[in-house]
């Protein structure tokens, strides 16, 4: 859903590792988390030809995100990720998941075009929720979409 | 979603491979974003420059043009944002051959579904500007915040994918700005000091849209002075939404929806509120100041309207620019300029005018390895916004300022 369902804590974490989204796409996947409080816009924030994140403002600038699971807080930017992230993933150098707090619908139509797996919408801030660099899986095939802590 | 009759016939091929492939997107869309049903639409306008496409992009295109005729022609007028570049000027830029004919390929598919290749982000005022409460699906997000606040109409940011769908199917999931609902306010920006030139209304909108913080967000202003014009309101919308990712603002008093600021606010509604005053934006524009040599000056981000055009070329009448100076606007617009000697004055200034191209949609990494470019003067916020992540240094400055940095000669005496 586009906005945050309202949602008594206890229904959206069942435990410390597992965290409820309200809607999501795409496979299951594994990955290690790449996590900042900032946003996500594939045209504004990399450079998809070195699969980093290049706009020096940005929280990740510098870090490879390729095969990450980036939780990052929300979407931001023009409509060119409905394109960029079918692009990155033709050519394989693109993150392994997305997991937004917030997202618009350009995430929504890229993820859809290029079959990419995407989580949004929790009951508290995801990027404080998950700390950098642990192993998470992303599943938004079941009934419930969620993230979870897997080490 | 709820489907129509038609809708389902869509879905079950009966038109077609490729309107079977765009209803079926727009549902998964839709489904994410709690959509309930369609909206007809009137327009489509699609993003959709090689940079963005890549070569799968691309090739993802040329597939579905291939279908026959019948099956792959768009229902709605639909039209285009830039492309990545300007082909009379590619060599300038020094565009590669491999960039051209990408970029060939894809206006080819474009033209094969029947879209009108118009390579505009200022449509609204050029093309067809929506009316007040009509529902279009547009693609540039100056395009969709210009359209939704200032003109009334509704669309959300459609990415080239979901656009051509909307072309293809007529109609787009009803969420977001298509729904009353979501249309009122949702914070209060109090503005001090009323803007005067275009770069200071994008600073504006930088700060709203930093302030926003989503594409959810609805901020409604009060305290503007005076009406804005079209262009201040373009460089306050582009900015808002490149910032914000905002794609709708009221300004109370001024925009068709809020002729009054309770016209916005929900009833009995508390809501955020912010001051903005004259230091805000000067501190906004001084942290994209630097020290050193310009390499470039781009006017840009949106496309300039002739106005614009006619502002340009007064500023270097008489002048001589000593690095490179790029002057981008609209294949609509470019005539008017060339028949009125506003291209010849540019261009006899040193200035290069380029048409139906945007300069951060132009493979602007490429061009900056190219041309050695990487301090980029440009009285665009939205611009300055993004050119950082293709490794630029950019400058935000007045339109005069930016002539001023462009030129070695001294400012003529008046």
């Amino acid at each position: 859903m586009h906005r945050r369902r309202v949602q008594r804590p206890q229904e959206g974490i069942v435990s410390s590792k597992t965290f409820f989204a309200t809607a999501g796409m795409g496979r299951k996947v594994q990955g290690h988390a790449l996590v900042a409080k900032d946003g996500f816009s594939a045209r504004y924030d990399l450079d998809r030809a070195r699969g980093v994140f290049a706009r020096p403002e940005h929280k990740l600038a510098g870090e490879s995100y390729v095969g990450r699971v980036l939780v990052l807080d929300a979407a931001k930017g023009g409509v060119a990720t409905a394109w960029m992230l079918h692009e990155m993933t033709a050519r394989g150098i693109v993150p392994a998941a997305l997991v937004l707090n917030a997202v618009n619908p350009t995430m929504v139509q890229g993820a859809a075009l290029a079959d990419f797996t995407m989580i949004s919408g929790f009951d508290l801030d995801i990027t404080q929720a998950i700390p950098n660099g642990v192993m998470v899986e992303v599943d938004p095939t079941g009934a419930r979409v969620l993230i979870r802590i897997v080490d | 979603m709820k489907l129509t009759d038609e809708e389902r016939a869509l879905r079950n091929g009966e038109f077609g491979p490729a309107a079977q492939w765009a209803i079926e997107h727009q549902i998964k869309v839709g489904d994410y974003l709690g959509a309930g049903d369609f909206v007809p639409v009137t327009q489509a306008h699609i993003m959709a420059d090689t940079e963005s496409l890549g070569v799968a992009g691309v090739e993802w295109l040329e597939r579905m043009a291939s279908l026959p005729a019948a099956e792959r022609r768009v229902r709605i007028p639909t039209i285009t944002d830039p492309r990545g570049t300007d082909f009379a000027a590619a060599d300038r830029l020094k565009h590669q051959p491999w960039m051209l004919d990408l970029e060939r390929r894809a206006i080819a598919a474009f033209e094969a579904f029947g879209v009108l290749m118009t390579n505009t982000c200022i449509n609204y005022q050029t093309i067809m500007p929506p009316v007040r409460g009509e529902h279009v699906a547009y693609g540039d997000t100056g395009v969709v915040i210009y359209s939704n606040s200032v003109c009334g109409a509704r669309s959300n940011f459609e990415g080239g994918p979901s656009a051509l769908s909307a072309g293809l199917t007529g109609r787009t999931p009803r969420y977001g700005y298509h729904l009353d609902a979501r249309r009122t306010a949702t914070l209060v920006v109090n503005v001090g000091w009323t803007p005067r030139e275009l770069n200071d209304w994008g600073a504006l909108g930088g700060i709203v849209g930093r302030l926003a913080g989503d594409y959810w967000q609805v901020p409604v202003l009060t305290g503007i002075e005076r009406v804005p014009g079209s262009d201040e309101m373009k460089h306050f919308g582009a900015a808002l939404a490149s910032y914000g990712s905002v794609a709708l603002f009221h300004i109370a008093g001024v925009t068709p929806e809020a002729q009054r600021l309770d016209d916005v606010i929900a009833p009995g509604r508390s809501l955020p509120t912010h001051d903005v005053g004259e230091a805000d934006i000067r501190a906004f524009a001084r942290s994209y100041a630097q020290a050193g040599k310009i390499d470039l000056v781009v006017f840009s981000a949106p496309q300039l309207s002739l106005v614009e055009m006619a502002q340009v070329a007064g500023l270097l009448d008489g002048r001589r620019a000593a690095i490179p100076l790029l002057v981008i606007t609209s294949p609509q617009v470019k005539p008017d300029a060339d028949r009125m000697g506003l291209t010849a004055r540019i261009e006899a200034a040193g200035g290069i005018v380029l048409s139906g191209m945007c300069f951060y949609q132009s493979y602007a990494r490429e061009m900056a390895e190219a041309n050695g470019w990487k301090r980029l003067a440009t009285n665009s916020a939205k611009l300055v916004n993004i050119i950082g992540g293709y490794g630029y240094q950019p400058a935000l400055m007045s339109m005069e300022a930016c002539i001023d940095a462009a030129c070695s000669d001294r400012r003529k005496a008046s």
